[in-house]
């Protein structure tokens, strides 16, 4: 009996003790490993905070922005040129973006062409948004001579943020069942009918959540808007869509970029703003995704 | 049946034909204006390549794509001018490669975590906060490795380091690009059926040994897809690098020095009042060109190999 066990387990050593310990080490290992990313995330608002919180004022959003004088340094007009580009952006690329994926759902045919757009459009995706403003800079600005423009800025925004809101409302679009479609169609309704009465109102949440996750990626933009050289510090506020202009990621990056540590606090005083727009909206989307992923209406 | 009696029955009839008509037009036009909609991501395309290539081609009329892919030396603005890209090239891998180092393993385990180990209600909490690490403008993390990963993180550590150096960028640039590999390795490893994980635990094999030797492997190209997706965001990715990693064009393997990156170049260039038509200002489309092409073959890769691990399990 003892020669037997002996034997079996000079066979097979299951070394359970073992394989759990390294088991419950690994799950550590995985759970601090994830942690990390959300401990980067503490310290970069922790730090932005402190460093800027002070700063934040009624003064600072309503002073233009200033070279010289740190202490009455403001954001009124990046902020105002956010909000412009912010209003051409959504005004274009929505329309664009959602009628461009309701094309490629509901109407297009299975040919070459349809494959082709897809294919073109998840590359869009991975395109550097540096490049979006090197096109910007020899089609908007030179070629329509729209100069450096808030109306430029805001079409490259609109061009790099596309694929987002393409991408994120045909899944939308996909998650509607076909049964909805030809409930429609048994009751005579058109293509167009079905799509703008059934479909669309039944992908809404989805669409809505590739909306708000375009626009605070444009929010954040400043590449292609440096490339197509918006100025820093502008002292005034765009009156149409052909004034020049600054944003929010711009003037921070000047600020960041001064040598003086005064306008570091200004930069994180910026940043402070900036989130203080982005995290609500990113929050936003989370919850209206969630929600519908609890409900399942189908 | 005589014509009279005809018209008279079909008044309405003809209403309603015009009706259907003007409805079959509108139907038409509506169809039309959605196509274009769709059409205007190939204008986009063709207007990025054309607008790179003619440019490019203007640069290369001066100096030989020779001296450009295969010079050691970068220095546009300086007499005698020297055209080679490398340097660049060399502080878009030093960068990006060093992004790499730190979101795979951090992306992977996270991913791990989240599909293996953590409850539900953990998992709704932490995917998405992970997924705010890349909704953060990249100009927060060119701040944050500016004025806090170099000095409190890495000078204590390396006193050598550089005030612009390659580190800070791609630590930064790294936390960047987790979500991108969490949420993608997440995603292919439910895609693995539960009943190869389950025929593992019947076998007694912890979940250590499921994760590492069942979903692992079964999910290698969803995993290979997610790091190049990633790869190519960090070679594009422009604000953070331009503003930690400095703008000293040099080949170098160190990455606590100050090197210039593509993204970095081209940002600098525009910054500056460089006029149009001279072949300064053409570095930039040429340089504009060279990255477009690496993200474009990085992406294009991604995508084969992430079609490829579709077609396993669906």
């Amino acid at each position: 009996m003892t020669g037997a066990t002996a034997v079996s387990s000079s066979l097979f050593m299951p070394r359970v003790q073992r394989r759990r310990r390294s088991g419950r080490a690994f799950e550590l290992l995985c759970m601090l490993l994830s942690l990390f990313g959300l401990a980067f995330l503490a310290v970069l608002i922790g730090r932005v905070l402190w460093e800027g919180a002070s700063w934040i004022s009624v003064k600072f959003l309503t002073n233009f922005p200033s070279q010289m004088f740190p202490e009455n340094a403001g954001i009124k007009s990046a902020l105002w040129g956010t909000i412009w580009l912010m209003a051409i952006t959504t005004l274009t690329a929505v329309p664009i973006g959602v009628a461009a994926a309701v094309y490629l759902e509901e109407y297009a045919p299975r040919n070459r062409l349809t494959k082709l757009i897809h294919f073109n459009i998840t590359n869009l995706a991975g395109v550097p948004s540096i490049v979006y403003g090197i096109l910007g800079l020899a089609v908007f600005v030179r070629w329509f001579r729209l100069d450096r423009s808030v109306l430029s800025g805001g079409l490259i925004l609109c061009l790099l943020v596309l694929p987002v809101v393409t991408i994120a409302s045909r899944e939308a679009l996909l998650a509607v069942p076909k049964s909805i479609r030809e409930a429609a169609y048994a009751l005579g309704a058109t293509r167009w009918q079905t799509v703008r009465w059934h479909v669309l109102p039944a992908a809404l949440p989805g669409i809505m959540t590739g909306i708000i996750l375009a626009v605070s990626r444009a929010i954040g933009e400043a590449a292609p808007l440096i490339i197509i050289g918006a100025v820093t510090y502008v002292a005034f506020v765009p009156t149409g869509p052909l004034d020049y202009f600054t944003a929010l990621p711009i003037q921070i990056y000047a600020w960041t970029d001064a040598s003086q540590p005064e306008f570091h606090h200004l930069a994180a005083a910026g940043i402070i703003v900036l989130l203080g727009i982005l995290l609500p909206m990113n929050a936003v989307a989370v919850a209206v995704r969630a929600s519908q992923q609890r409900k399942k209406l189908w | 049946m005589s014509d009279g009696v005809g018209l008279r029955a079909c008044r309405p009839c003809v209403g309603a034909i015009m009706a259907k008509a003007l409805v079959k037009a509108k139907e038409r036009t509506i169809h039309l204006a959605l196509f274009v909609c769709a059409l205007v991501s190939i204008v986009t395309t063709v207007g990025i390549v054309w607008v790179l290539i003619k440019e490019s081609l203007e640069f290369f009329a001066h100096v030989s794509p020779i001296e450009f892919f295969l010079g050691t030396k970068w220095a546009p603005s300086f007499f005698p001018q020297h055209f080679g890209v490398l340097p660049l090239i060399c502080g878009t891998f030093l960068v990006a490669g060093g992004a790499l180092v730190v979101a795979v393993p951090v992306g992977l385990a996270a991913a791990i975590y989240l599909s293996e180990y953590a409850s539900p209600g953990l998992r709704r909490i932490l995917k998405p906060t992970l997924e705010v690490l890349a909704g953060i403008p990249s100009v927060v993390y060119g701040f944050f490795a500016f004025t806090f990963v170099t000095p409190y993180v890495l000078r204590p550590l390396f006193p050598e380091t550089d005030i612009f150096n390659a580190a800070s960028a791609a630590i930064v640039v790294g936390v960047m690009i987790i979500p991108t590999i969490s949420s993608l390795c997440d995603d292919a490893f439910r895609a693995v059926p539960r009943s190869l994980r389950e025929a593992a635990y019947a076998l007694s094999a912890t979940r250590l040994e499921v994760s590492t030797r069942v979903v692992f492997p079964a999910a290698t190209s969803g995993i290979v897809a997610a790091i190049l997706l990633a790869l190519a965001r960090a070679i594009g990715e422009t604000m953070a690098v331009a503003i930690a990693a400095g703008n000293l064009a040099k080949l170098t393997a160190n990455p606590l020095t100050n090197v210039q990156t593509m993204t970095a170049y081209i940002a600098q260039k525009s910054l500056g009042d460089t006029p149009a038509g001279t072949i300064e200002y053409q570095t930039i489309f040429a340089v504009g060109l060279t990255l477009f092409l690496m993200t474009m073959a990085v992406n294009v890769i991604a995508q084969r190999v992430l079609k490829r691990f579709r077609e396993v399990y669906e």
